[in-house]
């Protein structure tokens, strides 16, 4: 019987104890919702392990926040993101970090927006998805803001006049960055030769290269990610096409796809906040955390998510959030402190205006010997 | 030089689309099935040539080989497991059930191998291009298009030459006589399943080496546009095939070219329909068709 | 009263029964907050699948014609829904929003009707694959189409471009190209949902019950034999095909304007071959089947939410099997004999319920 009782005392003990360290940290209930299945996966697989590698540091250190990362599948579709973000508030998530893709971050922002929840959007990058809602931030640049600092670099280093774009014309990033940097491109001089266009289902691209050899385009800007780009440049190798090659954000990931032959990559510029092979402490401890945990190398979309874990943490903090905090009062409160904060992130030093959009500097980058080097 | 260079663009593409129409028409042809999950079985040829190559350190060709035998392999154990039971049903209960396959190897193939594209590694057949005067043809497309030809030969000459071929047609022809001249029709149907199978694979090897990205996606579009190929040509007729592939390929580059890339798909399906109203059973299928 | 009159008309009566005990289920629930955010959200979309599921069985059902575009119906009705929406209130600034929907319900199936007889005059000549295939070949094509076309607003007016878009300067744009149908207000309810269901019931039952739906079952059975009995087969074909993409674009008028934004890819080929699937698991000529099916099997992922990374898979899985189940005689006996006692219980003649023929 007596050993019962201190059974029971140790227990009970042992239980408080445990409360009392409980109690010290916050835990704050975040949902990531992206495509973890379906053909976007790739992008929603990498938002997702990048918040999860955030989490993991966050928690290990045990600083005032604990977070709880609810993991939700959108399949890049604009039905099925409702249904994910309805599932992730019964979860009782906070807030919200996604959504990965534009169009469901258009439709689920909306909603969010009518019900009062916060979204803090990696990589959802389309003028849409914070356009008259407050409630919705970048992580990443928007398309337009890219199109134009990608006509910009060119014009200013002289890299060439005339130019031809082939773009996904029906992707909502693609052509977003396109419209932006065709107008731009006109205002500085550029002379667009040829535009082509293809679609996610596209494999075949020697007609859209073809065309850009024929016009004698010394340019090919690819607003694009890297899947198709990579199709592009090994169509443009067997036509024995040297162009400069020009992409955005989304090229980063090309030297990391497996078995790609990066000689195909050489003298390809981009403009990038994040590349894995950066000499950056902070980004090089990400990609080996990352590369430790899921075995591969993380592309933008994870770092973009990555910092976006930190971003939430230090709102929060700033608009003292606590457990108990709903998600209603909780959007106000992060929309107040959003306009505050400053991060300094692995994609680079952020901060936000009340349109939602980031402000930070992207840098460019050429790839040389299957490496990047800044200039 | 354009137009050549189009041209070549577009055989080479058509014999791809070829290759996997006739996947689809034999096992048309003879099971009277539309067997959506082909298109998914050439992802997998490809993945598993991408495995030889990349981690198991094999010779292109051996890589190719075993892609192939797995694949066919692939096809008996589908047809056998899930086709097999419901060879009494419905036209539309089996395709539903190819439909259910066709995600299923979708989803096995996301979990394998992860959503993150593969580069398919440089071989000889990908690996360089020959410069005629201004033109640059790649070693893929010339090879694509050897690789057509030659299977069409031998499976025109396995069809009409050997007792297996010949059975295959007769089962095609009529069932129940075939079954009762002592032809074993499920063997025969394990057998069209295993060839068309094995194209899958050659078909998923040529399509990477031309297009050099591997994704568990990577089959579908390609599967629908050749599926469109095989009735484009008259579903179950193997010239039929191979002529409707290479319409359709050379079609795609054609309105990409010269109309406008936007339009691209768009002007394939046109044609299409343009070509079904005028000849209903497709450019070679007759009325009573000559299944395989 | 005939004995096969009374069995259709309990049958009928049990669908008109299960549909509104279920709505008034799902009403009382949201009004004691009894409901999950997850399940109120998924209400709208269910009700423009069961309203595809049904329409689409009209066309396999009872017309015995497989169509595989019929997405492409769906996205027509998404869009006018959409641009309609739009420029009611731009026009003749319309706030309304239960009249809005209504009206721009009935412009998404008007615009559906008038392409279902564009592409029915052509297509419903072929037979059986080439049919699929040719409305599979549609519903890409409508999709590559969308991808090139901006419709937007100006002044009250309505302002269309293709392939370029040159738009004037103060424009409002409805439909973006490739970025789809942008900015709409969300004014769909469950309740206008429901509504439509029991018009398409109404609409479906009514027709396969009466001479023309015989007629159109007729030419389902047996085409030659219909034809010589003096059955005009296109006639019916048409009329089936087009009711059916008439209730689709009222179906995706609805399914639209549930959400901020509308895009291309929502439409696609695997869109059609999903209600396809509700409609054969459902059982086909099975109205209520389908209304279940399309219910369940829109639910039931979410149910699965849980095993995110298994789901797809555990769906194929379950659809092979399903199939396989009710398709193979040696399953199908084994099931007969283990329902047997429940079948007895009920004592009813299955044939209503057990769906129609092959398609051929």
């Amino acid at each position: 019987m007596k050993k019962l009782i201190a059974l029971a005392l140790a227990l009970v003990l042992a239980l408080t104890v445990c409360s009392a360290f409980a109690e010290e940290a916050i835990t704050l209930k975040i949902a990531h919702i992206g495509p973890l299945t379906g053909p976007a996966a790739l992008y929603g697989i990498a938002t997702s392990r990048g918040a999860q590698i955030a989490v993991d540091e966050i928690n290990a250190a045990g600083g005032k926040y604990r977070i709880e990362l609810i993991d939700e599948d959108d399949e890049h579709n604009v039905e099925k993101v409702i249904n994910a973000y309805n599932a992730a508030l019964d979860a009782g998530a906070q807030m919200i970090i996604g959504t990965t893709t534009s169009k469901p971050c258009e439709a689920a922002g909306a909603q969010g927006y009518t019900d009062r929840v916060f979204f803090l959007t990696p990589s959802a990058s389309s003028t849409a998805v914070i356009e008259d809602k407050d409630n919705v931030f970048q992580v990443c640049f928007t398309d337009p803001n890219q199109g134009a600092a990608s006509a910009q670099y060119i014009a200013e280093n002289k890299l060439g006049t005339k130019v031809a774009v082939i773009y996904n014309n029906a992707d909502v990033y693609s052509t977003g960055i396109r419209d932006t940097f065709v107008e731009k491109g006109a205002e500085l001089g550029l002379e667009i030769v040829s535009e082509e266009t293809f679609t996610d289902e596209t494999t075949d691209f020697t007609v859209q290269v073809g065309k850009a050899q024929e016009a004698g385009a010394e340019i090919v800007f690819l607003p694009m990610y890297y899947t198709p780009a990579s199709l592009i440049l090994k169509t443009a190798a067997d036509k024995n096409y040297k162009p400069i090659f020009f992409g955005v954000d989304g090229m980063d990931g090309i030297l990391s796809v497996e078995g790609f032959d990066t000689s195909l990559a050489e003298g390809v510029m981009l403009l990038t906040p994040f590349v894995a092979t950066s000499e950056d402490p902070k980004v090089a401890n990400f990609v080996k955390l990352y590369q430790d945990k899921f075995g591969e190398t993380p592309i933008q979309f994870a770092a973009d998510s990555y910092d976006g874990i930190y971003i939430l943490v230090a709102a929060a903090e700033k608009a003292g959030i606590t457990a108990e905090t709903t998600p209603e009062e909780a959007c106000e409160l992060l929309i107040a402190a959003m306009k505050e904060i400053k991060v300094d992130g692995i994609t680079g030093s952020m901060t936000w205006d009340e349109s939602g959009a980031v402000t930070k500097t992207p840098m460019a980058a050429t790839i040389e010997n299957g490496v990047y080097v800044f200039k | 030089m354009i137009f050549l260079d189009n041209l070549i663009n577009g055989l080479s593409l058509g014999s791809i689309y070829a290759i996997i129409a006739l996947g689809y028409t034999m096992v048309y042809g003879i099971a009277r099935m539309l067997n959506f999950a082909h298109g998914d079985v050439i992802m997998v040829g490809a993945y598993i040539a991408f495995c030889g190559l990349q981690y198991w350190g094999l010779p292109p060709v051996l890589a190719f080989v075993v892609a192939m035998l797995f694949c066919t392999c692939l096809g008996i154990t589908i047809e056998g497991l899930a086709y097999r039971p419901l060879r009494q049903a419905t036209s539309l209960a089996v395709l539903i059930t190819a439909i259910g396959m066709s995600y299923l190897l979708q989803n096995i193939a996301l979990m394998i191998w992860g959503a993150n594209p593969k580069s398919f590694p440089t071989t000889f057949i990908n690996g360089s291009s020959i410069r005629l005067g201004q033109l640059n043809i790649s070693t893929a497309a010339i090879i694509t298009i050897l690789a057509n030809v030659v299977i069409m030969v031998g499976l025109t000459l396995f069809t009409s030459r050997t007792k297996l071929g010949k059975a295959m047609r007769c089962v095609s022809e009529d069932r129940g006589a075939a079954e009762l001249m002592g032809i074993n029709v499920n063997r025969t149907i394990s057998l069209t399943f295993a060839i068309g199978s094995a194209l899958a694979a050659i078909a998923g090897i040529l399509l990477c080496s031309s297009y050099p990205i591997l994704q568990p996606t990577t089959g579908s579009m390609p599967g629908i546009k050749a599926f469109t190929a095989a009735v484009f040509g008259g579903i179950g007729s193997i010239p039929g095939a191979m002529l409707g592939g290479i319409l359709l390929g050379v079609i795609e580059i054609f309105g990409k070219a010269y109309i406008s890339t936007e339009l691209g798909d768009a002007i394939v399906f046109a044609v299409l329909i343009i070509v079904l109203l005028v000849k209903p059973a497709g450019l070679l299928g007759k009325p009573m068709r000559e299944k395989v | 009263m005939t004995k096969a009159k009374r069995k259709r008309l309990i049958y009928n009566l049990v669908t008109f029964g299960l549909v509104i005990g279920a709505f008034i289920i799902l009403e009382n629930m949201i009004a004691a907050k009894a409901i999950s955010r997850s399940l109120k959200g998924q209400l709208v979309p269910i009700c423009a699948w069961i309203i595809m599921a049904v329409s689409l069985n009209l066309v396999i059902g009872f017309s015995g014609e497989l169509s595989l575009g019929h997405a492409g119906f769906m996205s027509i009705g998404a869009y006018t829904g959409a641009v309609v929406s739009g420029w009611l209130v731009a026009a003749f600034d319309m706030q309304d929003p239960i009249l809005r929907l209504v009206l721009t319900i009935l412009a998404g199936g008007i615009l559906a009707g008038i392409f279902g007889v564009l592409i029915g005059i052509p297509v419903l000549r072929l037979r059986g694959d080439y049919l699929a295939i040719v409305t599979l070949a549609f519903g890409e094509i409508i999709r590559n189409l969308v991808n090139v076309l901006y419709i937007g607003t100006a002044d009250g007016n309505l302002h269309f471009a293709f392939l370029n878009k040159e738009m004037p300067a103060n424009v409002t744009m409805l439909v973006d190209g490739a970025k789809g149908a942008v900015k709409i207000k969300p004014i769909s309810t469950f309740e206008v949902g429901f509504v439509l269901i029991l018009i398409t019931l109404l609409v479906v039952l009514n027709l396969v019950n009466s001479r023309a739906g015989r007629a159109i079952q007729a030419t389902r059975d047996n085409r030659i034999a219909a034809e010589s009995m003096g059955v005009s087969v296109t006639k019916y074909k048409m009329m089936a095909f087009v009711t059916a993409a008439v209730l689709a674009g009222m179906a995706g008028a609805l399914y639209g304007l549930n959400s901020s934004t509308v895009v291309p890819t929502q439409f696609t080929f695997n869109q059609s071959i999903n209600v396809l699937v509700f409609v054969v698991l459902g059982g086909l000529g099975n109205v209520l089947g389908s209304i279940i099916s399309a219910t369940f099997l829109t639910v039931l992922p979410e149910v699965l939410r849980e095993f995110a990374d298994y789901r797809m898979l555990v769906y194929a899985v379950v659809l092979i099997l399903v199939m396989i189940f009710t398709n193979n005689p040696t399953t199908r006996a084994i099931a007969d004999r283990l329902f047997a006692p429940v079948k007895k219980l009920f004592h009813k003649d299955r044939r209503e319920t057990a769906g129609g023929g092959d398609v051929k």
